[in-house]
């Protein structure tokens, strides 16, 4: 009976160094038991500031109204929706690593999974406040809740997309809360079961719900994850093809298309990796934790964001060539003039997003490239950029030159309050992710240790000796018996 | 429940390869294994400490069937009954439109069901204190705590647990409740059995 699993020595280690389970322990909770570096307050503090100028323009916008933001009759969703649909994206990849990846048996999740689940929650906290602060009286918001009340009732509509989006949004955000949180329970508890400060105790004894790490515990522990995933993973994918009908189901040239699901999906897996990436390359540099975020699972992120980009430039392309064509001059006419017409005023964010989102990403084809932290890191950005120009593209350039050439709008271009809303969302993200990585456990401490016997690198080196020394015994001993 | 004290002699492994024998020797012994404490899932360790399978998904299952019920009865109901509304002529009872939010109220029913249900049967919640035989359990040590009745000699099980490749063996008592936590009642009687 053996419990070293046989990995393929072609594989590499998930977790570098020879660690035991309380090597484990001790670097990934070090963080929480020490005083933050200089850096997490510098980075800290400008979240902050970033979070109280989005509430000052915030509170402008409900107290003057819309009009604080450029928006004009012929460009009803500016920046606001374009923020809002490129928050939901990032917040994509948190649940794609954890349930899908899971289901895929992936070992190297475990490395990333938990801080990708974290920027998922608070890129939907931060995606949720664009269209609840564009409702404009926002004191009003319930509305959009199906409740008895006394005007009628008077329901909502179901059949709307718009409302779809507040069920598939609300439900995401709550799926991803408890995904998360039921995994951090045992974790919480490790802290505890450390914890010499006061402070400690209590936080992390309330925190932890009381867990013992009880086998039967672990039974019901593993059931509810693996359901969780099953739920998760066409949640996931769900949740964007709802974002994507607000747009598929109007009569927009330019919005109105079949492939906007399926493509605004890959474009949100896209962006949610090249998120991670950005997040997780400066986590791993300032908590030290090169070891269990390794050149591997950056590269095999890289893999990920190449993969969902071509799917994303296979599907401008066949947009482009649908409009075509389809020979419907309208569509034609927003793809040809209003995008791909460099000359167009807007023609330069089509083609920034062209380059960001579909030619960049080819370099990583290049192994030497895909494994290079710096590169991955300025790629990381340029994508993000690229996608946010995906969205504005997609709702601007659509509307502002509609059926009507009198109506026609002029030139779009934001004012500081909308810009300062953005940026807001900016700070709550941060300041939301610096909070979590000083507290929370940021690697998923019990499920690196469940997987260090097959894929840890002192383990897997012990493995090949024994392999070495008679491989018919070894095999005997540890391969058979690896699938049981 | 409260006023019995319960005595357990507690043993330390810190390696599963240790562990798995040891369970099955104890079991074979005839000792009642309170529970074994691991600082992540090992898997089997369930099996080879004969507790039955979870139901938590047939839970799960149920909850979602409810929400679909739900999302369908309400939003029917609403459309048809209650304020049917003229959109162009359509049909006051489109279900397709209605799959989004079916299927969204599917996955939340089931999911914070399910949750809730596994905090239940786990007795756990925010300010639940309970019981914890090794302060290590979650780190890098596996726990088992044995039941000990009138007729147990402790003794006896502590050099059977330190012949099992315990590291560290010591006898605690404690008031009995939830807090020591429950575990299957039916707890199958050890048989020799393939695969572990």
């Amino acid at each position: 009976m053996s419990l070293l699993k046989y990995e393929s020595q072609l594989r590499e280690p998930l977790v570098d160094g020879n660690k035991d389970y309380h090597q484990v322990t001790e670097d990934i909770i070090k963080p929480i038991e020490m005083k933050p570096s200089r850096l997490w307050y510098i980075g800290f503090y400008i979240s902050v500031a970033l979070l109280l100028f989005g509430v000052y323009s915030v509170y402008r916008e409900v107290t003057y109204g819309i009009g604080q933001w450029n928006l004009n009759k012929t460009i009803g969703w500016g920046w606001d929706i374009t923020n809002f649909v490129w928050w939901v994206g990032i917040g994509h990849a948190g649940t794609l690593i954890s349930a899908i990846l899971l289901l895929f048996r992936q070992g190297w999740r475990t490395g990333v999974n938990r801080a990708a689940e974290a920027m998922t929650i608070f890129a939907v906290m931060c995606a949720g406040q664009f269209p609840i602060w564009h409702m404009g009286r926002v004191w009003m918001a319930f509305f959009v809740l199906p409740y008895p009340n006394t005007r009628g009732p008077l329901w909502v509509n179901f059949n709307s997309p718009l409302l779809w989006d507040v069920f598939a949004i609300s439900t995401y955000f709550t799926v991803s809360l408890l995904f998360w949180y039921s995994g951090l329970l045992p974790d919480l508890a490790t802290v505890r079961d450390r914890a010499r400060t006061k402070f400690r105790k209590w936080f992390y004894g309330i925190a932890s719900f009381g867990w013992t790490g009880s086998t039967k515990h672990w039974q019901r522990h593993e059931s509810l994850s693996l359901v969780l995933a099953g739920l998760s993973t066409p949640l996931v994918l769900s949740v964007h093809t709802i974002v994507s009908f607000d747009f598929a189901t109007s009569v927009v040239p330019g919005w109105h298309t079949t492939i906007f699901p399926p493509y605004f999906v890959a474009g949100a897996i896209f962006s949610g990796f090249a998120m991670v990436q950005t997040l997780m390359i400066v986590v791993r540099k300032v908590l030290n934790l090169q070891d269990y975020i390794t050149i591997g699972h950056i590269e095999a992120m890289n893999k990920v964001i190449v993969l969902t980009g071509s799917i994303v430039g296979c599907a401008y392309l066949t947009e482009l060539f649908i409009a075509w064509y389809g020979q419907n001059q309208y569509e034609w006419f927003a793809f040809k003039e209003n995008r791909a017409n460099l000359f167009s005023p807007y023609g330069w964010s089509y083609w920034l997003m062209m380059f960001c989102n579909v030619i960049s990403p080819q370099l990583f084809w290049s192994r030497k490239l895909r494994r290079n932290i710096t590169v991955t890191f300025f790629m990381s950005i340029i994508v993000n950029i690229g996608m946010w120009f995906e969205r504005f593209v997609i709702i601007v350039t659509s509307v502002y030159r509609d059926f009507l050439p009198s109506s026609w709008s002029t030139y779009y271009s934001p004012t500081i309050w909308e810009i300062g809303f953005y940026l807001g969302t900016f700070g709550l993200f941060f300041t939301c992710f610096f909070l979590f990585a000083k507290y929370f456990p940021v690697i998923a401490v019990a499920e690196i240790k469940s997987i260090l016997k097959t894929s840890g690198e002192g383990y897997k080196a012990k493995m090949t000796e024994l392999e070495k020394q008679d491989a018919e015994k070894f095999y005997i001993a540890e391969v058979d018996h690896a699938h049981h | 429940m409260a006023g019995g004290i319960k005595k357990f002699v507690v043993g330390t492994f810190d390696d599963e390869k240790v562990l798995f024998p040891a369970v099955k020797n104890v079991r074979k012994a005839g000792y009642k294994i309170h529970d074994v404490y691991t600082p992540f899932p090992v898997h089997g360790l369930d099996h080879a400490m004969g507790l039955r399978e979870t139901s938590l998904h047939t839970a799960g299952f149920i909850y979602a069937i409810t929400g679909t019920t739900t999302a369908l009865t309400f939003i029917s109901w609403v459309f048809t009954k209650d304020w049917p509304l003229d959109i162009g002529g359509k049909p006051n009872f489109a279900l397709p439109a209605w799959i989004p939010i079916t299927f969204e109220l599917t996955v939340l029913f089931s999911a914070v069901g399910m949750v809730l249900t596994f905090c239940y049967l786990c007795n756990l919640a925010p300010f639940v204190k309970k019981h914890h035989f090794h302060p290590r359990a979650t780190d890098d040590l596996f726990v088992m705590a044995i039941e000990c009745t009138g007729k147990t000699n402790d003794a006896e099980v502590q050099s059977f647990l330190k012949n099992a490749g315990a590291q560290e063996v010591n006898v605690q008592e404690v008031e009995t409740g939830w807090w020591i936590g429950t575990y299957d009642k039916e707890q199958k009687l050890y048989k020799e059995e393939k695969g572990y």
